[in-house]
């Protein structure tokens, strides 16, 4: 039977066409192909670039024919989230807002990916301006789990993940606020990071809430997370917040021994709320890094559980500015009828938003009103450096912390309206790390009745390397090799 | 009753900067709508900002000629409000943490000095601006939006017009002096907003605090001072408050008109800038900023006052900007006669500069060769008459003037010989001047100097044909 090249991960892919084994092109025509067969199931796209893919993929082809050097992503397929800007390609944040917005600048992780040579496949679905858990309040489309096509792939970049999974793409870009890379990625059973803050150029990025957005690569496996890491890492001058630092180069050392490194169990993450299918696939876990030589131990992060309390204020109230922009004056949709300009900018902000975008920027207006500054908001800051500080005492005795990603699998669809509290406890878990800033991956670490489970492991800032390196270990020495049956 | 009238200012200074406070755009005044523009400074979703280090220099270089403390940390914070030329929906700016603090300005003289708080420096963005067609149709210019600005807040110190005029005076000529902004109220980079109330002397009444907007010359700012200054005590003296309220200043009907009540201020629900980081100096860059400051105006007039010794208007004009300063500083290294080179300055040199456009910059010869032309003036190696021209020779790049002067045959001719022969032609010339001046009509005089002069092509020593034409008429 012929190996479809889909299912390869792009490091195979990387090499085959190095040697020259395949050609971009055909790399290309056969993810197309799958998009073909399976995005009526999956719906994980908002817009298709075919012509910009062929258009690189030729090119390079042409390039290796000729033996001219190509970039370390050369002729992969590959999708961004929908919330990144691309030049001259609908950028809507799956919003009303935005649905005929095209950006005539790129965000600085777009350039970069082009300037490795990636082939631009399109853009994906996602929560309406990266708000949501499960990718339902976009204002285009519901995509599905690829593993069960009647679960939702996770949230906000459900559609990264969900190409990413189906074999739709061989990596995608997503954007993680509150764990909206990695809680998409356990649903899926792909491996989704959140860098530091600061160790990728935010510019380009569609804001929901500045100081807790990332950008950061879902894959197939960790050492495609490694190679899309290398690709988009980097000081950039358009971002104030971008961190100078010397480049490193993942592949290095992802394959190295983790020996004697220290693995911190906090137990406030093994709750009640934890279901027991995750709990079990995590107590294995545990046992293959033991085995592996890790010493884990169970320590406490005690301000644990105020993070999401803390986080849906701070990022409802930087949701609430973020989004002030949107007036319907120099871009995007706007209202037809109105008299004067408040009330083209009332009814153009009343029509171009979603529900749970609306309740969003109400709560963060209502945080920062008058005296509540001082009551919610102000206070949300000093709990934030409370979280900070746990973790920095954590770090000084451990190199990861390990935690479940989410508390359940994917649930179903339409399920998540009627059960936001619920919801928002499945949230809990990856909040603490954006709210800190610190890095934090999530791999497939089991399934739980045919549904991937996801284990999150937490880093020291700027410290991907040992992120990577352990979660490659875990992957190395455990078998999940299942592929969704679509 | 006594009246007190109490004003505090709130002041906008554009920054003089090449670029934008958070882009690159270019900050040029009066381009075509909308050619300056990027995604940053008109807010288009997934930009970002990044702080423009030259504004936050600036600031301190204002922060340290007015006084202020610097502060070593400060960061940036977004003031919410909805306006179509608000790219954002929120200005960039800083709220609790300014860049600088506490400072004072020296107005008065002698024992009449007074000191004028500065509470507060801090930058910010400008926004857009809006044009009204008279189709009642609105037109968006974001050229203004994210040029570069300074808000500079006084302490209620100051207690009349008259005041408040020498205080923005005084402001303009130090914030020019450092070469941070252009100061030029009429093209909008100087703005200001007076706060205005009157109490009694013993502080038990007083009158709402006014702000007035919209101000845009100093005469303006005058006469809605004194009218406000009117309005409120005449209020204050029938009993009847003035509301708490922002009004306008209307400069065809002179008088002030409510815009609106203070009581409805709006919940700007400041919050900190997430996407820029802290703005953090060391003691090392605000000292290397401090050795950028020039000698302030008022230093330097005190000085030139003493050691130049001119006339308090020609200390005025000279010091009236850095660059002409220098210019006479320069040329008095070469020269020693300061009223004789405030003259030459205040009329030639300023009077070409503004005939040609041009600014003192641009000037092709050196003070030192102002000096030398000076010095061939006093030392009669050319008249006064000559050296005007050769000094127009040097301003056209002609060369040094003396070169100049010889080139140009405009030696002064000192031979007795030469003159008295010239000038006995010119009498066998004109019998009846001569005759004339012998009855007695002393314009003739003149009359034969002039033609003598002429005759001499404008270069012999006017002392020395007086003295031969009178001898040469005696005779
Ligand atoms: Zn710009």
């Amino acid at each position: 039977m012929k190996l479809e090249l889909y299912n390869l991960s792009m490091y195979e892919i990387k090499k085959k066409i190095e040697k020259k084994e395949i050609k971009a092109v055909e790399v290309l025509e056969s993810t197309l192909k799958r998009i073909e067969s399976v995005e009526d199931k999956v719906q994980s796209y908002l817009t298709l670039t075919k012509d910009i893919a062929f258009c690189k993929a030729n090119e390079i082809d042409k390039r290796i024919a000729n033996n001219e050097a190509i970039g370390e992503l050369g002729g992969i397929p590959m999708a961004i989230k929908d919330n990144i800007c691309t030049e001259e390609i609908l950028t809507t944040c799956a919003s009303k807002m935005l649905h005929n917005f095209v950006p005539p600048y790129s965000a600085t992780v777009y350039e970069k990916l082009l300037m490795e040579d990636g082939v631009m496949l399109g853009k994906t679905n996602m929560d309406e301006f990266a708000m949501g858990s499960s990718t339902e309040s976009s204002f285009h489309k519901k995509t599905r789990n690829p593993w069960d096509i009647s679960k939702v792939p996770g949230g906000s970049s459900g559609g990264s993940a969900s190409a990413v999974a189906a074999g739709e793409a061989f990596f995608a870009l997503g954007s993680d606020t509150g764990g909206s890379i990695r809680q998409p990625a356990a649903f899926c059973g792909v491996v989704g990071l959140k860098p530091t803050y600061g160790l990728v150029s935010r510019y380009g990025l569609v804001a929901m809430a500045n100081s807790l957005d990332h950008i950061g690569p879902i894959t197939k496996d960790v050492t495609d997370c490694a190679l899309v890491l290398n690709a988009i890492i980097g000081y950039d001058s358009k971002d104030g917040t971008s961190i100078k630092r010397d480049k490193i180069d993942y592949l290095k050392t992802l394959n190295g021994e983790i020996k004697g490194l220290r693995i911190a169990i906090p137990r406030e993450y093994f709750d009640e709320n934890l279901s027991e299918p995750v709990r079990k696939a995590l107590i294995e876990a545990i046992q293959v890094f033991e085995n592996l030589g890790a010493v884990c131990e169970e320590v406490s992060l005690p301000n644990t559980k105020y993070a999401m309390a803390v986080y849906y204020i701070i990022s409802q109230t930087e949701v609430s500015l973020a989004l002030a922009r949107f007036d319907g004056i120099r871009y995007g949709h706007r209202a037809l009828n109105y008299r004067n300009i408040e009330e083209l900018v009332k009814y153009t902000r009343s029509e171009g938003f979603g529900p749970e975008v609306k309740t969003r920027i109400v709560l963060g207006t209502h945080w920062l009103s008058g005296d509540n500054y001082k009551e919610y908001y102000q206070k949300a800051n000093e709990v934030r450096k409370l979280i900070r500080l746990d973790f920095n005492n954590i770090f000084s005795n451990y190199d990861v912390v390990l935690t479940p990603t989410s508390a359940t699998a994917a649930f179903e669809l339409g399920s998540s309206q009627e059960k936001s509290l619920a919801r928002q406890k499945i949230d809990k878990y990856t909040v603490a790390a954006n709210l800190a800033g610190i890095p934090a991956i999530s791999i497939p670490c089991g399934f739980d009745k045919g549904l991937p489970i996801g284990m999150q492991l937490m880093g020291k800032n700027f410290d991907e390397e040992t992120l990577l390196r352990v979660a490659r270990a875990f992957e190395r020495n455990t078998s999940l090799d299942h592929k969704p049956s679509l | 009753m006594s009246i007190r009238t109490i004003i505090g200012l709130e002041i906008h200074v554009e920054l003089s900067t090449k670029s934008k406070i958070f882009c690159s755009c270019s900050t040029d005044f009066g381009s075509t709508a909308n050619s300056q523009c990027c995604p940053i400074c008109i807010g288009m979703p997934g930009s970002l900002p990044t702080l423009n280090k030259k504004v936050v220099d600036y600031a301190v270089k204002a922060g340290l000629a007015l006084n202020c403390n610097i502060a070593r940390e400060s960061n940036m914070d977004r003031k919410n409000y909805f306006y179509p030329d608000l790219v954002k929906g929120y200005q960039i700016t800083q709220y609790d943490q300014p860049l600088c603090k506490n400072g004072f300005l020296e107005i008065g003289q002698g024992k009449n000095i007074k000191k004028i708080g500065i509470k507060r420096i801090h930058i910010e963005e400008d926004t857009g601006k809006s044009l009204h067609t008279n189709q009642d149709v609105t037109l968006l210019d974001y050229n203004r939006s994210g040029v570069p600005l300074i808000e500079i807040v006084t302490e209620p110190d100051l207690s009349s017009a008259e005041e408040t005029k020498e205080f923005l005076e005084s402001l303009r000529d130090i914030l020019k002096y450092i070469g941070i902004s252009d100061v030029k109220m009429e093209e909008g980079s100087l703005r200001c907003d007076v706060n205005i109330n009157v109490a009694n002397e013993n502080g038990k009444s007083f009158s709402n605090i006014t702000e007035l907007k919209n101000l845009n010359s100093f005469k303006s700012v005058v006469k809605a001072i004194e009218f406000e200054e009117n309005r409120h005590r005449l209020l204050l003296q029938e009993d009847k408050n003035t509301s708490k309220e922002t009004r306008r200043w209307d400069d065809i009907a002179n008088i002030t008109i409510s815009m609106r009540s203070k009581e409805t201020e709006y919940d700007y629900r400041y919050f900190l800038e997430p996407d820029i980081m802290n703005i953090a100096l060391s003691e090392d860059e605000i000292n290397k900023i401090k050795e950028t400051l020039p000698e302030l105006p008022r230093d330097k007039r005190e000085r030139w006052a003493t050691i130049f010794k001119l006339p308090e208007y020609d200390i005025n004009i000279l010091t009236s900007f850095l660059e002409l300063a220098n210019f006479f500083e320069e040329t008095m290294a070469y020269y020693n006669s300061p009223k004789k080179l405030s003259n030459w300055i205040m009329t030639e040199l300023l009077r070409r500069l503004k005939e040609e456009e041009m600014d003192i910059n641009q000037l092709i010869f050196t003070p030192k060769d102002l000096a030398e032309l000076l010095d061939l003036i006093d030392k009669g190696v050319i008249n006064n008459s000559i050296g005007k021209k050769v000094f127009m020779e040097m301003f056209n790049g002609e060369g040094k003037p003396k070169i100049i002067a010889e080139k140009n045959g405009w030696i002064q001719i000192e031979d007795i010989k030469v003159i008295d022969e010239v000038l006995r032609g010119i009498l066998r010339e004109n019998p009846h001047s001569v005759n004339d001046y012998r009855n007695g009509k002393d314009r003739a005089f003149g009359y034969l100097v002039g033609q003598s002069m002429k005759a001499l092509k404008g270069k012999g020593n006017p002392q020395l044909i007086n003295k031969v034409l009178k001898k040469l008429l005696e005779e």
